[in-house]
C-alpha cells in the first residue's frame, strides 16, 4: 500500500514523514548516513581512495606525471580533478561526453582545491620553469544516491592523504629526469576541507544528507564546505528558493560538527594503513 | 578588527538595454563598469522530448565566453543561473515547452557571474515570461586585508583573498544563490550578505524605473 502510495504521490509521502520530523529510511532531519572508508584500493595508482557514504560509492584515483609548469606560474606544479558520472551509477545519465552536473562537479572540486589551500602547489615544483608534478585525480562515481558533493570531497582528500609521490632528481649532465620509484614520499596536506550537503523542502524544512530521490523532489540544495579552523571555504547554492540567514547559519553548524567526525574517520583509517605496514 | 566601510555598497556604474535583438522572444545587455554581458531568452518554445518535463517548462542556459568554446567553467556558471531561473519562473504554466536563455559575454571585467544573472532578469521580463520573482545578483571580494570590496573589477577579483558571489530575490530580500571561492570566516559571510541585500536595493529600483520608463513610452 505504502510503495503504490510512494509512486503515485511522491512528494506527499515525503511530506507525511517530515510532518514527524523524520525521513522515510528512518533517519532524523539532522542525520547523516553511515559513511564508511577504504584507502590505497586501486593498486596502480600514486594514491586512491573509496567513500560510501549510505548507497553513494565514490571512487579516486591519483596519477602523478611530469611536465614543464605553466608559464604564468613557473614554480607551481598543478592539480586536475576530474569528476566523472559513468551510466552505471543511475539511470539519469547517458554514456556520451559530460554532462552538466559531471562538469559542474568538476569545477566545485577544483574551486574547494584552489579555496581551502588544501596542497601547496610549490611543493609540486621540482625544478623552476623545468619540471613539475601535475596530480591528475580522477572521481567516479559507482553509485549515485545523492550527495555526490560531499562524497567527492571525503574520497578526494583520503587519496591526497594517501598518495606517496617518488623522489625525482635532475640529472646535471644531461638534464634529464631522473626518478627514483624505491624513495617515496608522502603529500604534505595543509588544510581538511569537508563538505555537507542539504536540501531544503517547501522553503522551510532542511534535511542533511539528501538521497537521490529527495534530491529530485527537494526546492533547493546547498552544500557547505568548511576546514579544520571553522573557516568556510565554499558555500555553493547553486539556485532554488531563497534561503533566511538564520537557516543557513543552522546549516553552518551542522557542517562545522560534520567537519570534525570526517576528520577523525580520515585519521583513524590513515593511521590503521600505516600501523598495518 | 573589520570595520563596515560607509562607501562599501558603492556599485560600479550600471545600465542596461532590452530589446534590441530582432529574433528573441526577449533580450538585453547589462553593463557594470567594464563588465557586458548580451542575453537572449526565447520561450515558450518546442522541447526535444527527451528533455521535456510533464508539468513543467524545461529551462536550458548557454553561457557563451568571449574566446573559445564553452568549458568547465561556463558549465558551472549555467547551473547556478538555470536553478535561479528556475526558481523564479512560473514554469507551471508552460509544461512540456522550453525556456532558453542565451547568455554572451561581450567583455569581463570581473563580476561576470553577477552580470549574467542581473542581464538574464532584464531578458525574461523583455520577453515577458511570468515570474513570481525577480532577481539581482551582486558580487562582494575580501581584500587581504580584510575589507569588503562590492561589484570588484578584475583586477580586484585576482588581488583578493576569496570572491563571494550571491543573488537575492526581490520580495523578502533572501539569498537565492551562493557560489564563492577563496576562504573566509562566517562573521565575513554576514557582513557580505548584508552587504548584498543593501545593494541589492539599487539594482530593484532600476529595474523598477527601467520598466516604468519603457512602458510609460506606450501610448
Amino acid at each position: 500500500m505504502a510503495a503504490g502510495f510512494k509512486t503515485a504521490e511522491p512528494l506527499e509521502y515525503h511530506r507525511s514523514f517530515l510532518k514527524e520530523n523524520c525521513r522515510p529510511d528512518g533517519r532524523e532531519l539532522g542525520e547523516f548516513r553511515p559513511t564508511t572508508l577504504n584507502i590505497s584500493s586501486i593498486a596502480t595508482a600514486d594514491g586512491s581512495a573509496l567513500v560510501k557514504i549510505g548507497n553513494t560509492t565514490v571512487i579516486c584515483g591519483i596519477k602523478a606525471e611530469l611536465t614543464t609548469p605553466p608559464n604564468d606560474a613557473p614554480n607551481k606544479g598543478y592539480i586536475v580533478p576530474n569528476v566523472d558520472l559513468p551510466p552505471l551509477c543511475s539511470s539519469r545519465f547517458r554514456p556520451g561526453p559530460p554532462g552538466e552536473q559531471a562538469q559542474a562537479a568538476s569545477q566545485f572540486i577544483a574551486d574547494v582545491i584552489e579555496s581551502s589551500h588544501l596542497i601547496n602547489t610549490e611543493e609540486l615544483c621540482i625544478e623552476k620553469a623545468k619540471l613539475c608534478w601535475v596530480l591528475y585525480c580522477d572521481i567516479m562515481c559507482l553509485d549515485y544516491d545523492g550527495n555526490l558533493l560531499d562524497a567527492c570531497v571525503v574520497v578526494l582528500l583520503a587519496a591526497l592523504k594517501n598518495a606517496q609521490l617518488p623522489q625525482v632528481t635532475i640529472n646535471k649532465e644531461t638534464d634529464l629526469a631522473e626518478v627514483d620509484i624505491q624513495k617515496k614520499r608522502p603529500l604534505k596536506i595543509n588544510r581538511h576541507p569537508v563538505g555537507s550537503s542539504f536540501a531544503v523542502f517547501d522553503d522551510s524544512i532542511i534535511i542533511v544528507d539528501p538521497t537521490a530521490e529527495e534530491e529530485s523532489l527537494s526546492t533547493a540544495l546547498l552544500t557547505v564546505v568548511t576546514d579544520e579552523d571553522d573557516r568556510l571555504c565554499a558555500i555553493h547554492k547553486p539556485g532554488g528558493t531563497s534561503l533566511s540567514g538564520e537557516k543557513l547559519q543552522h546549516c553552518i553548524n551542522r557542517a562545522i560538527t560534520r567537519n570534525k567526525e570526517i576528520s577523525k574517520l580520515v585519521d583513524k583509517v590513515i593511521k590503521s594503513m600505516k600501523t598495518a605496514k | 578588527m573589520m570595520e563596515l566601510d560607509q562607501s562599501c555598497s558603492v556599485l560600479r556604474e550600471y545600465g542596461s538595454e532590452q530589446s534590441l535583438i530582432s529574433k528573441p522572444d526577449g533580450s538585453s545587455t547589462f553593463v557594470q563598469g567594464d563588465t557586458s554581458i548580451l542575453a537572449g531568452v526565447y520561450g515558450p518554445a518546442e522541447v526535444k522530448v527527451s528533455k521535456e518535463i510533464y508539468d513543467r517548462a524545461t529551462v536550458e542556459v548557454l553561457i557563451q565566453p568571449k574566446m573559445g568554446l564553452p568549458g568547465v567553467r561556463e558549465r558551472a556558471r549555467e547551473q547556478c543561473v538555470r536553478e535561479t531561473c528556475e526558481a523564479a519562473l512560473l514554469l507551471t504554466l508552460h509544461p512540456r515547452s522550453s525556456v532558453t536563455v542565451i547568455l554572451q559575454v561581450i567583455h569581463d571585467d570581473g563580476s561576470l557571474l553577477s552580470c549574467c544573472l542581473n542581464a538574464a532578469c532584464m531578458a525574461l521580463m523583455d520577453a515577458g515570461l511570468p515570474m513570481n520573482h525577480l532577481f539581482c545578483s551582486v558580487t562582494c571580494a575580501i581584500s587581504k586585508e580584510g575589507q569588503i570590496i562590492t561589484d570588484p573589477t578584475a583586477r580586484q577579483e585576482k588581488e583578493s583573498r576569496a570572491l563571494l558571489t550571491f543573488a537575492i530575490d526581490s520580495v523578502e530580500r533572501n539569498v537565492l544563490m551562493s557560489s564563492t571561492t577563496g576562504s573566509f570566516s562566517v562573521q565575513e559571510l554576514q557582513q557580505c550578505i548584508a552587504i548584498s541585500q543593501k545593494a541589492s536595493e539599487q539594482i530593484f529600483q532600476f529595474y523598477r524605473d527601467s520598466v516604468k520608463r519603457r512602458y510609460s513610452k506606450i501610448k
